[in-house]
């Protein structure tokens, strides 16, 4: 055997080196090539982000110049005038989007505990896709539906026509608790499962083990949760459109009519110009700022939580 | 130091490490590893686990590579060619130097497709070809006689230990000169290991083996030279303790740490 | 001395466990509270998940019991007729169709490299970091801003006019994020060890990524794909101001049209034909629903 190898090794020892082959030319720029498609379509996202904000101020500039920042900032509302004043829209956006958070959340965490840790798997099979589906429904239809069914409702209890923001509210709220529900299911599900058993073995219920245990070890996911929430109430358009009576002023009341930033640009866009139409741009701006604020804060938190 | 009994010379090897270091990131993970693999012979890289055993495989197809921050010193050469020159393409160094992992890793494809994925990297496009190719891979890896009729058939449905065979068959499709092994016969069924290590046998002497493997009756069962990794310290490199003829190293070992090892006293 | 020792070691153990004992004993006075309390707040969830469900069934079955009875071949197939829009819907329905076709077709090859690269190439770093808060940024960007936005650059500065080729590129940003995220899960979700596979007998990375790693993730982007299409479809305020309202047979991508989505809105708002409202709202609801189930039994067959 020993003899063998050597003989082999002998003759093989001559011609033995073979060399490895060197990384072709046409496979190298094939392969790099390729890697800067991806990457310009990766960096594409980057791309239209900075053109959105640039060109959307750019369109915006004359809110700067022309009408200045303290007409902008105001909280008179009234283009044929020359006034531009969005603080009573802002406004508008911010109570129609904390009634909506104030029934939303705990609808749509409740909805989400539910569903992770006292349902039986036949009822969230029969329930989770539920929650899927209600994410799917179009906005244009939860208006249609706050218009034609809440919004009599809300008529008939306060007097009036019932545009505004109670209806607002409502409407809203079932639409952010898809969103809640599945994010905060997403948190509740990271949680192991041995944390929960930890609980059940010093005799806490249920509740207390929910409470005490599973919720705060959520929290982050939930805050999560409950800011993407309020991303996507700030910026729904339709639904709020149909229901809120679009009245640039400060309400009287949670059911006189109200308006918001989104509900107002798509009223205006069909007949403004000039100055008036810059003033939506600026409107577009403080909306686009308002959620890149957003998601910032979510991932800010998501960063400071890893350490 | 590494002990060296009747080890094979370089004239009749086909891998040779000179000085060998590596490092993941900051992490030190071998150090001066010096051996000779023989040629058409099967060598098996024992150790406990985190020996680096495993790593050191790796870097003998340049999986590494795949991984970020991975960094090598001294040299490593196939054939008396160094592994790592410049501009040494790593895609057809693996062609040569195949590679069986630890969890079968079939494609989700059809057994066929499986076998004949590498040679139509290499641009057959044959339809015959391909056939004969997937029939002879498969016949070597003697899966044949059990999916002859059932080519078509996922690979993802067939039993562990078959889908390990197939990994093989695939593997023997684009004739390597060198098969790694990295723990080949761990997640599978005995019955299926036996298979295996006779599918070895017969494939040594035309092809170079190297296994790494946590079980050393099989190392002394099946391989001809024997490698004992071992990682004295936490945090410090591991390396290369004895190195040398399988019968040698097991009846007979000269370092201290490599006695205590395979008499199962540490590890 | 030793004796002595471990006696007091004994007596002070003894007297603590008593201790705790004795401190626990004062907690019992709950007892009873603590079995209500956990009755009433798991009661509470549950109303919770049962007020959510029935929302959803009360919208579905609302548009349904009265979207039904005005949905015929003539509703579907006719054209609107008259001030009152009666009649039919179907130019709506192929201008919705058809920017949802053209947005998708423009928007999934992109995604999907992104995601590729995001995936498999990209290290990470800062710049990664940048793409992914840019990509969470444009996915949170109000629909009505990208709106004014695709009215802007694309309609007026570009010149595409109000038409099918405006509002699909509008709506493809919009998409952009959510097609690349899932795709790159997608992506993500292959194991690693099949792409060793793939490497190991001599694949390039592009091999291995166009050969192993997008068919074995091609359910789960699928999936993705089928979610995206049914959110562009339910899209108003982005096609409002970029495809123009006027009702239209769309034939090049550079005509105009209604969508569903906007006649539903002016219908509504106008008040005049509520019959063609409910039954927009129905087909809407319908074809959008039928996209969601088909992303479910997609994502349930890839697993």
């Amino acid at each position: 055997m020993t003899s063998v190898d050597r003989s082999d090794a002998g003759e093989n020892q001559a011609p033995r080196k073979r060399e490895l082959a060197l990384v072709s030319r046409s496979t190298y720029l094939k392969e790099k090539g390729l890697q800067y498609l991806f990457f310009a379509c990766a960096f594409l996202a980057v791309v239209t982000v900075l053109l959105i904000f640039a060109f959307t101020m750019m369109q915006a500039a004359p809110v700067f110049t022309d009408i200045g920042l303290a007409n902008f900032f105001s909280f008179t509302w009234a283009p044929t005038e020359g006034q531009y004043g969005i603080m009573s829209l802002l406004a508008g956006s911010g109570l129609v989007t904390v009634g909506a958070l104030v029934l939303g959340v705990p609808l749509g965490v409740g909805t989400a505990v539910y569903l992770t840790e006292i349902a039986t798997d036949r009822v969230r099979a029969l329930i989770s896709p539920a929650v899927d589906l209600l994410a799917g429904i179009p906005s244009i239809i939860y208006g249609f539906f706050g218009m034609v069914i809440i919004r009599p409702v809300v008529a008939e209890l306060t007097g009036g026509m019932g545009f505004g923001a109670l209806t607002a509210w409502l409407v809203l709220a079932i639409m952010i608790v898809p969103t809640i529900t599945t994010l905060t299911i997403d948190a509740l599900n990271s949680i192991p499962m041995g944390i929960r058993e930890a609980s059940y073995a010093m005799g806490a219920t249920k509740w207390q083990t929910i409470y005490k245990v599973v919720l705060p070890a959520a929290r982050f996911g939930i805050v999560d949760a409950v800011v993407l929430g309020m991303g996507r109430a700030i910026g729904e358009t339709m639904a709020v459109l149909m229901v809120v009576g679009n009245a640039p002023v400060i309400p009287e009341s949670i059911s006189s009519p109200v308006s918001t930033l989104t509900s107002q640009i798509a009223l205006d866009m069909s007949y403004s110009s000039g100055l008036h139409r810059t003033a939506l741009f600026g409107m577009g701006v403080v909306l686009f700022i308002i959620s890149a604020s957003l998601v910032g804060i979510v991932r800010l938190l998501s960063k400071m939580r890893k350490g | 130091m590494t002990v060296y009994q009747a080890a094979p010379t370089p004239e009749i090897s086909a891998i040779s490490t000179a000085n060998f270091d590596f490092w993941y990131g900051d992490f030190h993970a071998l150090t001066d590893v010096n051996l000779n693999i023989a040629k058409n012979k099967i060598t098996a890289f024992i150790g406990p686990s985190g020996c680096g055993k495993s790593t050191f495989l790796r870097c003998m197809n340049r999986m590494n590579d795949l991984i970020e921050g991975t960094r090598i010193e001294g040299s490593m050469t196939l054939d008396g060619a160094d592994i790592y020159a410049e501009g040494v393409d790593p895609v057809d160094l693996r062609r040569r130097v195949g590679m069986i992992f630890q969890q079968p890793n079939p494609f989700p494809k059809s057994i066929y497709e499986n076998v004949a994925f590498g040679p139509r990297l290499q641009g057959v496009t044959s339809k015959s070809d391909l056939d004969d190719i997937v029939e002879e891979s498969l016949k070597r890896a003697n899966l044949w006689k059990e999916v002859s009729n059932q080519l078509s058939k996922d690979g993802l449905a067939l039993s562990g230990g078959q889908q390990q065979r197939l990994c093989i068959a695939r593997v023997l499709a684009v004739q390597p000169d060198v098969l790694l092994m990295d723990e080949p016969c761990s997640a599978i069924d005995p019955t299926s290991v036996q298979k295996v290590e006779d599918l070895m046998a017969e494939l040594a002497p035309e092809m170079t083996i190297i296994i790494v493997t946590h079980n050393m009756q099989q190392a002394a069962r099946i391989s001809d030279y024997t490698a004992f990794f071992l990682q004295e310290v936490a945090g410090e490199p591991a390396t290369l303790i004895e190195y040398g003829q399988t019968d040698a190293l097991f009846t007979s070992p000269m370092d201290k740490r490599t006695e205590d090892y395979i008499t199962g006293r540490f590890g | 001395m030793a004796i002595n020792q471990t006696s007091r070691a004994a007596d002070e153990q003894l007297s603590s466990s008593q201790r705790i004992k004795r401190a626990l004993s004062h907690g019992k006075q709950g007892r009873i509270s603590k079995n209500t309390s956990n009755k009433v707040m798991l009661g509470v969830f549950r109303v919770a998940a049962a007020i959510t469900t029935l929302v959803l069934v009360a919208i579905i079955a609302y548009v349904v019991i009265n979207g039904l009875p005005h949905i015929s071949p003539d509703f579907i197939f006719g054209w609107p007729h008259g001030v009152n829009a009666e009649g039919g819907i179907w130019p709506t329905i192929v201008s919705t169709v058809y920017v949802t076709a053209l947005a998708m077709l423009i928007c999934t090859p992109i995604a999907v490299l992104a995601a590729v690269y995001l995936a498999e190439y990209a290290k990470q770093g800062r710049l990664v970091g940048i793409i992914r808060y840019a990509a969470d940024a444009l996915a949170s960007v109000p629909s009505i801003v990208m709106g004014l936005f695709g009215y802007a650059l694309f309609v007026e500065a570009m010149g595409f006019g109000l038409s099918m080729f405006s509002a699909a590129l509008a709506l493809a940003l919009l998409m952009l994020p959510i097609i690349m995220r899932t795709t790159e899960e997608a992506i993500r979700a292959v194991p690693r060890y099949i792409r060793w596979g793939a490497y190991g007998l001599g694949a390039t990375k592009w091999q291995v990524v166009s050969r192993i790693v997008l068919p074995s993730a091609f359910g789960r982007i699928a999936t993705g794909i089928v979610l995206g299409i049914g959110r562009a479809i339910g899209e108003t305020a982005v096609v409002l101001y970029t495809m123009g309202q006027a009702i239209n047979l769309p034939i090049t991508p550079m005509d105009s049209g209604r969508p569903m989505t906007v006649h539903l809105y002016l219908l509504a708002n106008d008040g005049i034909n509520m019959n063609a409202a409910y039954g927009t709202a129905l087909l809407l609801m319908i074809i959008i629903l039928a996209f969601n189930l088909f992303a479910r039994h997609l994502s349930r067959k890839s697993k």
